[in-house]
């Protein structure tokens, strides 16, 4: 019998999400799809991760509606769903940014996100590809309603690779994933619970294993950090660059990070979802000699820029090869200025500098204020 | 007097124990099943009963049986959910305390129904001495024949084990369960997969409350038609009602759902009025996370028709001006009460509870009980009160499992129906501190709004 | 102190772990961390929870994940009588707040602090399933129900004087 309904079924769903229909394979997420459409619409997703089996329906930030449920059974979904966690069925209407309910929810959902973060973004090593931040300037309210006491927690080593902020983390439990099926020894994990919950070793145990480091380029706030990252460098002084080697434990092929012949740090590829790159359908893993012990530009093949099109404060860098965004933040922003999250542009002054067009590469000299410069 | 079918035996001397409780008529349902009905003749039978879930959500029982999968060679489960942790209820305990045979022998019958062999009651933790009483009345039962392997010969296997938590409400919500049973943290799951499909350890699993489980002893005893006859509409048998707060007589009680609200409070028979000669202020009918009700609401629909003890009576008027059945935990605040500091006491209590897991919830439960504090302590403002409606509305619906509605509802509720309380707090902080709002107008008569 | 399980605790892992399926065996977590904080002082220490994941094959991790989840595991050092009073909506309406001021003056104790000779340790919970019996408290395995300024006298009495330790579960 069930045979019989495989014939019936067609071949591929039609799904039409914001008024733009594709289709796709059965089976697939209704995040998935809309990523296949890209764009605007596609749904922020801060937990969901399709390279993580098991990964996904936390964050709540990739809610949208569901107008009419299939061709059969066109009923309208009566809560909003996560996109990241329900599949499309044949005939699905969708709605994300057409919604002014998924709008309102995800508002709400950043709100919550922010609630106990630090309003450091200035000062936080992820600044500028930290994904919660682009999230806050596209939804985030100026100021906050928050009167209380943030959480915090005192940074934390773990190993000597590695180090948590735990006052940063969004508890997208991402990192847990990695630890469970990329390595087989997982020694950090979710400890106590509610809005008590952390990412914690409990006794500061050593995460020690060859695919730790992934854990990093998951983590999608400044929570986990690369310890061996070089002259903590706001990542926009910086510049990326693709490269490989022949590795025995992974891929290889990796971005390096460079400030002139420096290499301050190296992490695996990221797809245009800031995901890891995926190679003939592998994900692009990348161990930690790669990562943390192979830092002269000698030990690397240069293959060229990175191709950065991330809508995030990275690409104010104006690198060669750059996607560049359409929109301004203020025009993103609906005119106004990003409040919650400070005015990188302006701590930085990162905006006034054209990296691309400098004769070499950028030192820390390009970036001082002319007011300021002698 | 209403007729009772679960507790009628409960107070017997010694019905505790096995002896007694056979000589009572125990057990017969499952000679009956074992002996007279095929397993889907007894699931027909609780479909006939109406039996709806006693767990808070009222699902029909015998609907969610059927829907159970049942591929070939793959184990079968019944979890009896006995959690019990919504604050005002505690009919399941009085139910395992005094009456423990009832369960097992519900379980026994169920689990032929859904061809559970092993079948597993999650107890709270802190119930530590029922898990003692249970688990002598299965040893009775084994010694007697009625658990083990092919029980009275019909070649049906059955063993029945009692799981004990460690403290945590969440664990009461099923795929939390069933989590917490797997020895996990009690993190509900991302559903779909139902555990209809794939419940414990990935196998098809019925997790149903111990009221319900207890039910389907009289279902199968009577027949499921005679069962339907009690109550009105679709809320069909008798049901637990635990009552508590300023009551005369705080207890459990068996109602036929044929009782109006008013005649709960006020008769002999059930609580007794409200206690110290006070006037009702208000009432939470169906457990902390359904709405409360201000005294009008409560005894009268909006309709003006007089509220009954029934799930579609209490819901009258959907959330604007009724409230829900909920788990059956019913509780009372008199005049004297500030139902602030009981809104904030519930929010500290989903806070405390929250697994964490989804951001609405880990995030918003918090925020709700550091405003509700600063409002009870006189230190709130006038936009606070909106900000709580707003913070409510953005974790209900939104969240992963049912507690973040849970939390926001009686916010919500509080909000909607007590809002010149909260106000006055604002206004009074200092004598906020010293004395309560009071009864104000919430014992009223309504304008009843008829339809034009 | 060493940890190690008693032959008679042993005997009792070995019957929790028999009411599972082959290979799931971690159902008996919960179980034998009740167990563990019974025999060995009243509370988890890390050196307890690495010992349980030892006993059921289980990484410290999983074992810590699961033990800081649930509440009723005490990870720090409790008195020998923990009274966990309830003061949950219900339990406040019959005066649960009185009820821990009474053990403050009576103990000059806190929620959350012991008493200098390490008898009494004084914690607030959410409701118990008790709400009809309020206002309460759990002492170990039992719960003490309508109190009263003389109830909690005389439950004090009791401690100090005869009662079975509260690791007596
Ligand atoms: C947060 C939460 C707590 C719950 N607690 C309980 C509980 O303590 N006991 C219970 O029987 N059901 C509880 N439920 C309902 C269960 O998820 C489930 O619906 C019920 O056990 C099904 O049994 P029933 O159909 O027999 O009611 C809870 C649900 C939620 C969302
Ligand atoms: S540390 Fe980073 S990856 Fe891990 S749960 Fe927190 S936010 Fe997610
Ligand atoms: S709603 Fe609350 S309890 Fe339920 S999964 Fe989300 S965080 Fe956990
Ligand atoms: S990405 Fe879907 S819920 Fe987080
Ligand atoms: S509120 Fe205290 S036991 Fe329920």
């Amino acid at each position: 019998m069930a045979e019989e309904i495989k014939k019936e079924a067609p071949a591929n769903f039609k799904v039409t999400i914001d008024n733009i229909t594709i289709e796709v394979a059965p089976g697939t997420t209704i995040l998935n799809a809309a990523r296949q459409i890209g764009g605007d619409v596609t749904p922020p997703a801060m937990c969901y991760y399709s390279k993580l089996q098991g990964s996904g329906g936390k964050c709540r930030t990739c809610l949208v509606e569901v107008a009419a449920g299939s061709t059969a059974d066109p009923r309208p979904m009566p809560k909003l769903v996560a996109s990241c966690r329900t599949n499309v069925m044949d005939g699905m209407i969708v709605k994300n940014i057409t919604s002014d309910r998924v709008q309102d929810a995800r508002a709400g959902v950043v709100e919550f996100l922010l609630l106990n973060h630090p309003l450091d973004c200035p000062i936080c090593d992820q600044a500028g590809e930290c994904h919660l931040q682009d999230l806050g300037y596209e939804h985030g309210k100026e100021g906050t309603r928050y009167e209380f006491k943030r959480r915090t927690f005192e940074k934390e080593d773990i190993g000597p690779y590695i180090q948590l902020h735990m006052t940063r983390c969004i508890l997208c439990y991402r990192c847990t994933y990695v630890a469970d099926q990329l390595t087989n020894n997982r020694v950090h994990g979710i400890l106590d619970r509610g809005d008590h919950a952390e990412i914690s070793t409990y006794i500061s145990k050593a995460i020690d294993n060859d695919f730790s480091g992934n854990m990093i380029d998951v983590c999608p706030v400044g929570a986990l950090t690369d310890k061996t990252f070089r002259f903590k460098n706001r990542v926009w002084f910086t510049k990326p660059m693709d490269a490989h080697r022949d590795c025995d434990k992974c891929c290889g092929k990796v971005t390096l990070w460079q400030r002139g012949d420096d290499v301050l740090r190296v992490t695996a590829r990221k797809d245009e979802g800031g995901e890891v790159q995926s190679y003939e359908g592998k994900p692009g893993w990348i161990c930690n000699t790669c990562r943390f012990d192979t830092k002269n530009t000698s030990d690397w093949v240069i293959e060229g820029p990175t191709k950065i099109n991330r809508h995030s404060v990275i690409s104010q860098g104006h690198y060669v090869g750059l996607v560049k965004p359409k929109e301004t933040i203020a025009e993103v922003m609906g005119g106004r200025d990003p409040k919650l999250l400070m005015d990188i542009h302006s701590v930085s002054g990162v905006n006034s500098v054209e990296i691309a067009a400098l004769p070499g590469p950028a030192t820390s000299k390009n970036f001082i204020p002319e007011s300021k410069q002698e | 007097m209403g007729r009772k079918l679960l507790l009628d035996k409960a107070h017997v001397d010694g019905i505790r124990y096995y002896d007694v409780y056979r000589r009572e008529g125990g057990y017969r349902s499952v000679e009956k099943a074992l002996k007279t009905m095929s397993p889907d003749a007894v699931t027909e039978e609780v479909k006939k009963s109406g039996l709806r879930g006693r767990g808070g959500a009222g699902f029909p029982t015998g609907m969610k049986w059927s829907f159970l999968a049942k591929p070939e060679g793959v184990s079968r489960y019944l979890v009896v959910n006995a959690d019990e942790s919504e604050p005002g209820t505690f009919k399941d305990r009085y139910l395992m305390e005094f009456i423990p045979h009832l369960l097992i022998e519900g379980m026994i019958t169920s689990s032929f129904a859904l061809g559970s062999n092993r079948s597993y009651i999650y107890i709270r933790g802190e119930y530590a001495w029922i898990v003692d009483i249970l688990e002598q009345a299965i040893t009775e039962a084994k010694n007697n024949g009625w658990l083990g392997k092919n029980i009275l010969g019909s070649g049906f296997d059955c063993e029945i084990y009692v799981q004990r938590g460690a403290g945590a409400y969440i664990c009461g919500e099923e795929t939390a369960l069933l989590e917490s049973l797997e020895g996990k943290r009690g993190n509900p799951r991302i559903k779909p997969p139902f555990p209809a499909v794939k419940g414990l350890w990935d196998c098809p699993t019925v997790v149903n409350n111990v009221e319900t489980i207890a039910a389907v002893v009289p279902i199968v005893n009577e027949g499921g038609e005679e069962y339907a006859k009690i109550g009105i509409g679709k809320s069909t048998g008798t049901k637990l009602i635990s009552a508590c707060g300023n009551i005369k007589k705080q207890g459990v009680y068996e109602i036929d759902m044929t009782i109006s609200v008013e005649e709960f409070i006020y008769s002999d028979e059930y609580c007794g009025g409200i206690a110290n000669g006070k006037r009702l202020k208000a009432c939470i009918p169906g457990g902390s996370s359904v709405p409360i009700l201000p005294a009008n609401l409560l005894l009268k629909t909006a309709k003006g028709e007089a509220r009954m003890m029934t799930y579609e009576s209490l819901a009258d008027g959907g959330f604007a001006t009724g409230s829900m059945m909920g788990s059956g935990g019913f509780i009372v605040l008199d005049e004297t009460q500030c139902v602030v500091k009981h809104t904030y006491t519930l929010a500290r209590f989903y806070r405390h509870e929250s697994c964490g897991q989804c951001s609405p919830c880990r995030e918003g439960t918090g925020w709700m009980e550091k405003i509700l504090l600063n409002i009870e302590k006189g230190k709130g403002k006038m936009s606070d009160i909106d900000l709580l409606w707003d913070i409510q509305r953005k974790i209900e619906g939104n969240t992963i499992c049912p507690l973040g509605d849970a939390a926001a509802w009686p916010v919500a509720a509080a909000i909607r129906h007590f809002r010149d309380e909260f106000e006055w707090h604002v206004q009074n902080p200092e004598d906020c501190l010293k004395r309560n709002y009071g009864l104000a107008g919430y014992a009223d008569p309504l304008k009843v709004v008829t339809p034009a | 102190m060493s940890v190690q399980f008693s032959e008679k605790a042993m005997q009792e892992v070995q019957r929790l772990v028999g009411r599972y399926p082959e290979g799931k065996h971690k159902s008996a977590l919960i179980p034998v961390l009740h167990l563990a904080q019974q025999e060995f002082g009243g509370w988890l220490s890390t050196e307890t929870m690495d010992y349980v994941a030892t006993v059921l094959n289980l990484k410290p991790i999983e074992v810590y994940e699961v033990a800081t989840f649930y509440s009723m595991y005490n990870l720090k050092p409790v008195g020998k009588y923990l009274f966990e009073v309830c003061q949950t909506g219900p339990c406040m309406l019959n005066g649960s707040d009185d009820i821990v001021a009474y053990i403050y003056e009576k103990l000059g104790i806190k929620p959350g602090e012991t008493t200098a000779d390490g008898l009494f340790t004084l914690k607030t919970v959410e409701c118990l399933g008790a709400c009809g019996y309020a206002p309460m408290m759990q002492l170990g395995k039992n719960y003490r129900e309508h109190l009263t300024k003389e109830k909690v006298d005389a439950v004090v009495a009791e401690c100090r004087n005869t009662a079975p330790p509260k690791t007596d579960q």
